[in-house]
């Protein structure tokens, strides 16, 4: 608790658990935006602009958020990351840089656009304002998601004579293809924030009897997205990558699973608590075989257990990172059923009627952001003990000028800055859910800002 | 190479401070200039669509920075690291600030909410200057290129400096004089009746101040440094740039009292923009000196390596044609059909 290599990492994976609330809601609710634009524009229906320019304020709120939230992402490489900036700078500067250029102005200049000019724009042009915004943010995800690939599975470098690391080849980092399965596994997983988010408004107003006709386009376009983002989230997306780690990270996955000892036709743990001195799992529920299936294909394929590594390649937190990814998966199964039931209820149309349900989907909403954040729990825990996996430690990354203490001042300000931030965030929504999509021209005077 | 990225920094960091730098000014005078709620309201107005995007550039600047200059980057972050959390807090409580204010009902509230953007603003500017202050007088980096500062030691200049010292101090008071100038002639421009006649007001009683602070620091910063006169006298041209500095001190001041406020916005972005540009030339090419020249960090031995410098500028180069085609995009669908000063949508 006391080391600086403790607190360097809780600071970042304070800060960055915190930041990531936001930008997958961002881009979560990116393409719902223009689905609903396409839908105003293509059935000339007032109904549909009103629910984009609704959902267009609770975007620019977040996109506010994840900014100044994010500058701190950026800063922290430097401040509490330097020697791992230094090594790996000349590679991940790359894409960090990327983001910068590519993404934020786009995304900046345009959402200023779709929010105060839509008396102004045509149509159109309004429309391509939302795409715009869309691409950005989605674009911003690629380089981030690009750039925790390279920790993840280091392509496309040479070592440097002062021992650090260059790039030899761009498109190789760019398409790194441990990125290309992450990427589509992390948007799905925002994609399924910001579909659970809309639903779960409809849900709010059509139990609470207000906004009726806007709560039904919520509930029809959030079902059906959270329908289309919840089924590659799980295969081939979420799958792929756990082919990825038994082929890459063979001891992360093990850990993932506590399976402590090597053997053929590995199970499922479903429910138990992972016990590492003892090498065992308590209360242990499992289905025969299927990891091995899952990771190989074949039912009776030979697994690593932990047993098969040294220890000191073992992740250094096998419980965590054994609980965040269980509740990945357990929350992504559970969103399934959700997204399925619900749009079995549409199509046979009676999720208006059905207030069961309704409640459901109101009170899902924290669900995805809980398994957004597990998902990358895991993902980081897995990495340990290395910061750029096979080359970098962690013990080696993080900034030796830096003391422990001065570490500590500052997480301590970051936790009293971010409940403000918090307080203020839900403030914001509750004001924003109470006025409602209706009222055209006041709401958009009110204005984000 | 390295020099030509240099440059792409030093201009992307100057759009940065003339950007946020007014943003930041009107935060640090609306107390003073704004008195009633209504005013107020038009203030935060006047920067509300524009201050998260200025934010941006920072963020492109830092991400820009970290890819061509790694080393820099690890050095001067981990070694500023008290100032630069402070500054992100700082950004965060003006974010808080602006927001709450703007949706907040209770008056009680409002005025707190004021107040808390208001100081936010006075201090990131008086860190901001200080950081430049820093950069300019020299940090105790050690052979292994690293060091540490804290807050403030002895408040001078020696061996083993604070973030904080006479010098860095003055350099903060000269950035909060400058930066509260360019944001009163920000809202001067973008706001009318009495309210702009206060931002004028403000923005002339500061002028003196102004001048006052530009020219000891000059002196100030010759007399610890006098070898940042070496590029001066290698290049001799450089001696424009302090010219420029007067010269667009001087036109604001002409352009303030012939009531032209967007001349006067233009000649203090002109003004910040060669402060900035006059340091770096100073400076160049060491990007951060060590108490002992010996441990210099210079664009040489900070810069990655060749083969990321020539593909990064091949993105590069799309990616700020790109942009400048957003801002010509939304400049011509705003074209003609909206005053400036309506809700500040001209550009980020």
């Amino acid at each position: 608790m006391d080391s600086a290599e403790f607190i360097h990492r809780l600071h970042f994976a304070f800060t960055v658990t915190y930041h990531y609330l936001f930008p997958q809601l961002t881009m979560g609710l990116a393409p719902l935006i223009v689905v609903l634009k396409s839908l105003a524009l293509w059935k000339k229906d007032q109904r549909y602009d009103d629910a984009a320019r609704f959902w267009a304020k609770i975007f620019g709120i977040s996109f506010v958020f994840g900014v100044v939230t994010g500058i701190p992402m950026e800063f922290q490489f430097g401040t509490n990351w330097s020697h791992f900036s230094k090594y790996a700078g000349g590679v991940i500067g790359q894409t960090l840089a990327m983001e910068g250029t590519f993404a934020f102005f786009l995304e900046s200049a345009f959402l200023g656009l779709f929010l105060y000019g839509e008396k102004r724009l045509s149509k159109i042009a309004h429309w391509w304002s939302a795409v715009a915004v869309f691409v950005g943010s989605w674009l911003s995800g690629y380089f981030i998601v690009a750039t925790d690939a390279w920790m993840q599975h280091p392509v496309a470098y040479a070592r440097t004579a002062d021992g650090a690391v260059t790039l030899t080849s761009f498109w190789g980092l760019v398409l790194n293809p441990w990125a290309l399965w992450q990427y589509a596994h992390n948007m799905t997983g925002a994609g399924v924030t910001g579909a659970f988010v809309m639903m779960a408004v409809g849900a709010f107003y059509l139990l609470s009897k207000q906004h009726v006709e806007q709560a039904k386009v919520f509930l029809k376009v959030g079902v059906a997205s959270a329908l289309i983002f919840v089924i590659p989230l799980i295969g081939p997306t979420g799958d792929g990558q756990g082919r990825n780690l038994a082929e890459h990270q063979p001891v992360t996955l093990a850990a993932m699973e506590a399976l402590f000892e090597s053997r053929q036709g590995a199970p499922l743990v479903i429910i138990g608590q992972p016990d590492v001195e003892k090498k065992k799992i308590d209360n242990p529920i499992v289905v025969p075989r299927i990891l091995s299936y899952l990771a190989y294909r074949d039912w009776s394929a030979r697994m690593s257990g932990l047993d098969a590594f040294p220890q000191s390649e073992w992740p250094d937190n096998i419980p965590l990172l054994y609980f965040s990814y269980h509740i990945m998966v357990g929350l992504g199964t559970i969103f399934m059923a959700v997204g399925v039931i619900a749009a079995l209820l549409l199509w046979r149309k009676r999720l208006f009627e059905s207030r069961w349900m309704l409640w459901i989907l109101m009170l899902s909403f924290p669900l995805p952001f809980i398994a957004n954040t597990a998902g990358w729990m895991t993902a980081e825990i897995g990495r340990q003990p290395y910061l750029v996996y096979g080359l970098l430690r962690t013990a080696n990354g993080y900034s030796k000028s830096v003391s422990a203490g001065n570490g500590w001042f500052t997480l301590l300000g970051f936790l009293g800055m971010y409940t403000l931030l918090s307080i203020l965030f839900l403030f914001l929504m509750r004001r924003e859910i109470e006025h409602g999509p209706g009222a055209v021209g006041a709401t958009l005077q009110a204005g984000v800002k | 190479m390295p020099t030509l990225w240099f440059c792409i920094i030093s201009v992307m960091l100057t759009c940065y401070v003339i950007l946020d730098g007014f943003d930041i000014g009107a935060g640090a005078i609306h107390l003073l200039a704004a008195r009633t709620d209504h005013e107020r309201k038009q203030v935060i107005r006047a920067i509300g669509p524009v201050w998260d995007g200025n934010e941006v550039w920072l963020l492109a600047t830092g991400g820009v920075l970290y890819f061509v200059f790694p080393q820099l980057y690890a050095s001067s972050f981990s070694g500023f690291y008290l100032p630069l959390m402070m500054v992100l807090w700082l950004l965060m409580l003006r974010a808080i600030g602006i927001e709450f204010r703007a949706h907040i009902e209770q008056d009680v509230w409002k005025t707190f909410f004021d107040g808390i953007f208001a100081l936010a603003s006075v201090l990131l500017a008086i860190f901001y200057g200080a950081a430049l202050g820093n950069v300019v007088r020299g940090v105790p980096l050690g052979q292994d290129h690293y060091f540490f500062l804290p807050l403030f030691t002895n408040w001078r200049v020696g061996p083993q400096p604070g973030i904080l010292d006479w010098y860095t101090v003055l350099s903060g008071v000269l950035a909060l004089v400058a930066l509260a100038s360019h944001g009163a002639h920000y809202v001067a421009l973008k706001t009318e009746s009495e309210l702009n006649q206060r931002a004028r007001r403000i923005a002339a009683m500061l002028w003196p101040a102004q001048l006052a602070l530009t020219l000891f620091s000059l002196v100030a910063t010759l007399s610890i440094r006098p070898e940042l006169l070496a590029n001066y006298r290698a290049v001799p041209v450089g001696f424009i740039i302090p010219l420029a500095v007067f010269g667009s001190i001087v036109a604001m001041f002409i352009f303030s009292r012939k009531g032209n406020d967007l001349g006067a916005f233009l000649a203090s972005s002109l003004y910040l923009a060669f402060m900035l540009v006059g340091a770096v030339f100073a400076l160049y090419p060491v990007i951060l000196p060590a108490v002992d020249p010996r441990y210099n960090l210079t664009i040489q031995n900070s810069v990655t390596a060749d083969y990321a410098l020539g593909i990064g500028l091949r993105w590069f180069s799309l990616g700020i044609v790109l942009a400048l085609a957003y801002f010509v995009f939304i400049y011509r669908m705003f074209r003609g059909k909206v005053k400036l000063d309506e809700r500040g949508e001209h550009g980020y």
